[in-house]
């Protein structure tokens, strides 16, 4: 029951996340809206013990969310199987896609951690001083 | 009674709960192998169960709208784990809020690194334009990337499979890729994962750290909202 509770919490955050995305017609997914609602539904609950019930009490819906994200990667599978329907399409150009997205890839995630880092290290230093 | 096994297999083949069971089985024995080997990069479980269970399509003539029939009840469910992802930002509030600075500005070169170098590179290996145009959004979750890749008449299945190619290379390459560049901070190399490779990446950044774990669904989400309004700006000015 408590399981069902918080299941219903965070389906219901994505609801109201997906209508309100598409009633006023903003550039976001859904999901991330949710997101939010959810973190501000948490945080409010600490502030207000009127929040402080059902899922949103011990814990709840902190284990039910915890279950999902334990298994994230499986929740990829089944669009990633939909690679079956895009073989011809691999056949004639798959190395040349497969390089492209490997070296932007690479490019990426270099780009944003030593971003990430130089700033870190930029607020440090003026900190110190 | 003669043919039953074949008609057996028929009505099983056409409903939802074969192909569900073999998602969850294949996954259930990719990650063991995974754990098995300590979490290995390239030991990825979507990786391994997304060529076995292709493979075992391919093989018994079975189309991927009926596999899709089983299987989306574990796609739905990508949805609420987005709406999840609040908890562990929740717990982490306050390294978050402390780290504000670098993720926003890590977010915006991260952003424009991700869309610009695929364009580029895509036009330089001289791929069709409508391939060049589904590959552009490839770092952001998939749900997303199909609605950019529909907004440009570009094909969204085809997107799909970028964005899930991108996340299984980002979530190998990313930990041997920091370790190398001797970078521990894994606040950074948790941010970079989640903006580079989405979901897979946050995935495999929570198997390595959980504060990597929560700054690589942070960016998954923020570069979500960029990448929606960077794409077709890139566009124009980049494709002939």
């Amino acid at each position: 029951m408590v399981m069902l509770a918080s299941l219903g919490l965070i389906l219901l955050c994505q609801l109201i996340g997906e209508a309100v995305v598409r009633g006023l017609r903003l550039p976001l997914p859904g999901p991330v809206l949710g997101l939010l609602l959810l973190l501000v539904l948490l945080m409010g609950r600490d502030r207000f013990a009127l929040l402080a019930r059902g899922p949103l009490r011990n814990d709840d819906v902190e284990t039910a969310s915890k279950g999902l994200l334990a298994h994230l990667s499986l929740l990829f599978v089944p669009a990633g199987v939909g690679v079956v329907q895009k073989l011809d399409l691999l056949a004639s150009h798959g190395i040349a896609i497969i390089l492209v997205l490997a070296l932007s890839v690479v490019v990426t995630l270099l780009a944003t951690v030593l971003t990430f880092r130089l700033v870190s290290r930029l607020l440090k230093q003026q900190d110190a001083r | 009674m003669k043919d039953n096994p074949f008609s057996l297999w028929v009505y099983l083949s056409q409903s939802p709960l074969l192909w569900l069971t073999v998602t969850l089985l294949v996954y259930a024995t990719t990650d063991a192998v995974s754990l098995a080997t300590l979490r290995h990069p390239l030991a990825n479980p979507v990786l391994h169960a997304m060529w076995i269970i292709g493979a075992f399509l391919l093989l018994t003539g079975t189309s991927y709208t009926t596999y899709f029939a089983g299987a989306q009840f574990v796609h739905f469910l990508l949805g609420p784990a987005t709406v999840a992802l609040a908890v562990p930002l929740y717990e982490n509030r306050k390294r978050v809020v402390a780290s504000i600075v670098p993720m926003l500005v890590a977010l915006c070169a991260g952003s424009v690194t991700a869309v610009v170098s695929v364009v580029l590179l895509a036009e330089l290996a001289g791929l069709p334009r409508d391939v060049v145009l589904s590959l552009a959004p490839k770092s952001v979750t998939a749900g997303v990337a199909m609605g950019i890749a529909e907004s440009l008449h570009a094909d969204p299945s085809l997107a799909a499979v970028a964005v899930i190619l991108t996340g299984i290379m980002g979530a190998i390459i990313v930990t041997p890729l920091m370790n190398r560049s001797g970078i521990t901070d894994y606040r950074a190399r948790g941010f970079a994962a989640g903006l580079a490779a989405h979901g897979i990446g946050t995935a495999r950044a929570f198997q390595v750290d959980e504060i990597a774990g929560v700054f690589s669904g942070i960016a998954m989400s923020l570069n979500a909202l960029v990448t929606s309004f960077l794409v077709p700006l890139a566009i124009t000015l980049l494709v002939r």
